[in-house]
Formats: structure tokens, C-alpha cells, sequence
């Protein structure tokens, strides 16, 4: 079911080559960090410094996690939804299913 | 005589009938089908047919190329640059189109083929990069028609590709767009002031305008009716607009900021025709352009050999970069075997 997942897994796999790293970045405090793309680079803070350079030139985030690609798991897209399957057909997990109480209000 | 089958039914694909297709190719087809259908994402894991890998890789990888190599022409102007203000904008603006380079060559490598192989094939001189750059930057006033025409063009070519079908490709492009719009903004400015200057300057910011014009509207690449792999982009979704239809469009737009800058566009027979509702440009020359492309621009020769030397030359950075980095790795080995 599940798989390695990076948005380069190519590169990041030979040895004379750089590892590739993902780049999150939190836009501002109080928000979530957010994936903002990937880069190579041979450490963990060299990966920063580089995601910081890439990523932030316009005061984009107060805050970056840089994670090796390779250690990212991903759900496998060929299993094609099944994998997402339970949620399907239960409406009644949702608000808008509940109907009944329109037009009362602070409901 | 027999009934003409009704148009409406789609003959049967090769694929179909193929016995050594394989179930698995042809369910990953039919997926891709739906996605593009609804014009919706490809993501890197999907299944794609080989010939959109093929083609998004070789663009995207010539996009980034293009950014990378764009950095010479106006840094080479950064220490000539009139003032300290000009210089910093200058190098912001070159540093961008590093970051262009990155983002693109990440989106290209998602497609599998690591970011080495796709910088040696620059270095080797086997990969196309946009021609514009292969032409020189003379004069203080070409900073300002490089950004205002040929960031311009960029500009308009790129953001329909904000919605293509490949996701990381239409993500990357969403994230330069963004940054585009001061490069040109910058180098409208620099010619406003050349232009509201002094008679030299004036004449020096038409120059510089007259250069760079036609080579900026061949950026939109070949007419259509000589552009064979357009068609098959625009079905795959990557290409949303024609060449010729983006760049009257661009003419349009440039046709009425130049009167902003009381300059003119070298083109006698630049208008607006009201039949079709789109703008008339001068016939351009191809051949400049196929010659451009195959290598034999002003400039092809000079920019390769610096881009290699570049690169040569930040050898002993990598490699002590790496060295570092491994040495870091040792030491916190022996440090936990030690604990
Ligand atoms: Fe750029
Ligand atoms: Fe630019």
C-alpha cells in the first residue's frame, strides 16, 4: 500500500549526487508549514541555508523544515482511491447532510 | 454499399486491439485519458504515456536551461550598472533567475531523470535553451528592454502554463510568475528614465528597443502552421494557447506601453485589425531563428563557454561541501557509538 514517495526520487539515489531534500515552509506564525518544493544539497544545514536562498527571498516564511525526500512515505496513487474508500458514501459526517434544522439559528 | 460509420464513433486505437499491450498499460492509459479529460493534475507517480514524459522533460529542462543561461546578459551589466540602486536590483533579478533554474530543473527531475544528466546535456551543448539569450547586451539601455520585452514575453507565455496538466511543472511556473512581474516592471523603469532623459539616452533606449524587438516575438516560438508538437501539447493539456495567438497578444500589450516611454516599435506594419480583433505584426525572419536555435546565434558560443567554465569552477565547492558533510556524519557516528 504504501510507497517512497519524493518529487525526485531519481536524483537522490546516486551516490555522486547530492541528496534531494524537501522544503516546508511556514509563511507566517500561527499557520502550518507548507510544501514549497525540493532541492539538493549535501547536509541537513546546508539544505536549509539553500532552501532559504531558493524558497524565501521575499520574506515567504518565518520558519523552513528541510526532510531527505527518501524519508517521506507516500499512499500508493495506483491503488486508484481504493485507499480512500472509507470516507465515501458518509455524508452524514458532513453538516451540510443535516437538513432539517435550516433556518434555526446559532445551529 | 456500406453504411459510412457516424463520426461520433471514435475508431478503435491501436492500443486497444494490440494484444501485447498490457492490461496494466492500457487501465493507466484510460486513467490518464480521464485526468487530462477533466483537466485535471498529473502527479510524478501517475502512469503517463512515455511520449508526455519525454516531451514535459525535454521542456521543462529547456525552460530551466533558458533561465539559467538568461543570468549571463544582464550579469555581465551588474558592475557596469549606474547606481548602487541599479546594481541591487539587478542582482536580485539574477539571483531569481537562478531560482527559476531550480525550481524548474526540480519539477523536470520528478519526471526521472536526475539533474546532473539534464546539466550535462547543457554543458555538452545538446540541449536547446530559448534563443533570445544568444543575442548581446550592449548598452545600460538593453537592462531595460531585456526586462520589459523579453521578461515580458516570458511573462506572457508562461503564465498560461500555470494550468498545466503536469503538476509539479504548473506549480513551479505559479512560483516564477509571481517573481517575473518586477523583472519587467524594473526594466520598464529603466527605460522610462533613459527615455525621459537626455537626447543620447533616448536614442540609446531605442536602440536597444529596436534590437531587441523581433527576437523577443520569436520567443513565442514558431508560426503555427510550422510548429508540429503543438497540437499534441495543447490535447496533453501542457500548452493552453497557440504561438501566434500569444504573441499578438503580446504585441498588443507592448504596442500601447511603448507610447508610455514615447518610443516606437520597429515594425511598419504593427496594427490592430478590427475584423479579426487581433493585432498585425512585421512578417519575422525564421531562418534567423532556426540558425539561432542550431547554434549559430551572435552570442551561442560565448555563453556556453561561460556557463562550463561555471561550472568548473564551483568543482572544489561541491566537493567540499560533500567532504564536510561527511565528516559531520562521521563524527555524530562516534559520537553515538561512544555515548
Ligand atoms: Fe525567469
Ligand atoms: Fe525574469
Amino acid at each position: 500500500m504504501m510507497s517512497q514517495e519524493n518529487e525526485g526520487q531519481a536524483a537522490g539515489q546516486q551516490a555522486n549526487v547530492w541528496p534531494l531534500w524537501e522544503v516546508f515552509v511556514r509563511s507566517s506564525r500561527g499557520l502550518s508549514h507548507v510544501h514549497a518544493g525540493s532541492l539538493h544539497a549535501p547536509d541537513a544545514e546546508m539544505a536549509l541555508r539553500n532552501a532559504r536562498d531558493l524558497y524565501t527571498r521575499r520574506n515567504e516564511g518565518v520558519s523552513i523544515w528541510v526532510v531527505p525526500s527518501e524519508a517521506i512515505m507516500a499512499s500508493d496513487p495506483d491503488a486508484k482511491g481504493s485507499f480512500f474508500e472509507s470516507p465515501q458514501g458518509k455524508d452524514y459526517r458532513h453538516a451540510t447532510y443535516y437538513t432539517k434544522s435550516e433556518g434555526v439559528k446559532h445551529l | 454499399m456500406a453504411a459510412a460509420p457516424l463520426q461520433s464513433v471514435p475508431a478503435p486505437r491501436p492500443e486497444d486491439q494490440d494484444a501485447s499491450v498490457s492490461p496494466e498499460t492500457r487501465a493507466g492509459q484510460a486513467y490518464f485519458d480521464r485526468i487530462i479529460a477533466d483537466d485535471s493534475r498529473i502527479e510524478p507517480k501517475d502512469w503517463m504515456p512515455e511520449a508526455y514524459r519525454k516531451t514535459l522533460t525535454r521542456q521543462i529542462s529547456q525552460h530551466a536551461h533558458s533561465e539559467i543561461i538568461g543570468m549571463q546578459p544582464e550579469a555581465n551589466w551588474i558592475t557596469r550598472a549606474p547606481s548602487l540602486k541599479r546594481k541591487s536590483i539587478l542582482m536580485a533579478k539574477v539571483q531569481d533567475e537562478a531560482g527559476h533554474g531550480l525550481y524548474l530543473y526540480s519539477a523536470a527531475e520528478t519526471l526521472g531523470t536526475p539533474r546532473d544528466v539534464l546539466n550535462q546535456q547543457l554543458l555538452d551543448g545538446k540541449a536547446k535553451y530559448s534563443s533570445i539569450f544568444n543575442y548581446p547586451a550592449r548598452s545600460w539601455a538593453d537592462m531595460g528592454a531585456i526586462g520589459w520585452l523579453v521578461d515580458g514575453a516570458a511573462i506572457a507565455n508562461q503564465v498560461p502554463l500555470c494550468r498545466a496538466s503536469y503538476g509539479p511543472y504548473g506549480r513551479a511556473m505559479v512560483r516564477i510568475c509571481k517573481e517575473e512581474s518586477f523583472h519587467q516592471r524594473q526594466g520598464f523603469e529603466i527605460l522610462l528614465e533613459l527615455s525621459h532623459g537626455t537626447p543620447e539616452q533616448k536614442e540609446m533606449a531605442q536602440d536597444a528597443v529596436n534590437r531587441f524587438y523581433a527576437p523577443a516575438l520569436m520567443m513565442f516560438g514558431p508560426p503555427d502552421d510550422d510548429s508540429p508538437n503543438s497540437k499534441q501539447s495543447m490535447a496533453w493539456n501542457i500548452k493552453r494557447f497557440s504561438n501566434d495567438e500569444l504573441r499578438q497578444r503580446f504585441v498588443g500589450m507592448i504596442a500601447e506601453q511603448v507610447k508610455v516611454l514615447g518610443l516606437t516599435l520597429p515594425d511598419p506594419e504593427l496594427r490592430f485589425d478590427e475584423e479579426t480583433g487581433k493585432w498585425i505584426h512585421m512578417e519575422l525572419d525564421w531562418q534567423e531563428f532556426k540558425d539561432v536555435i542550431a547554434g549559430r546565434g551572435p552570442c551561442n558560443a560565448q555563453r556556453l563557454a561561460r556557463r562550463r567554465e561555471a561550472h568548473a569552477n564551483g568543482a572544489w565547492v561541491r566537493e567540499a561541501a560533500r567532504a564536510y558533510a561527511g565528516k559531520q556524519r562521521e563524527k555524530q557516528m562516534q559520537k553515538a557509538g561512544a555515548a
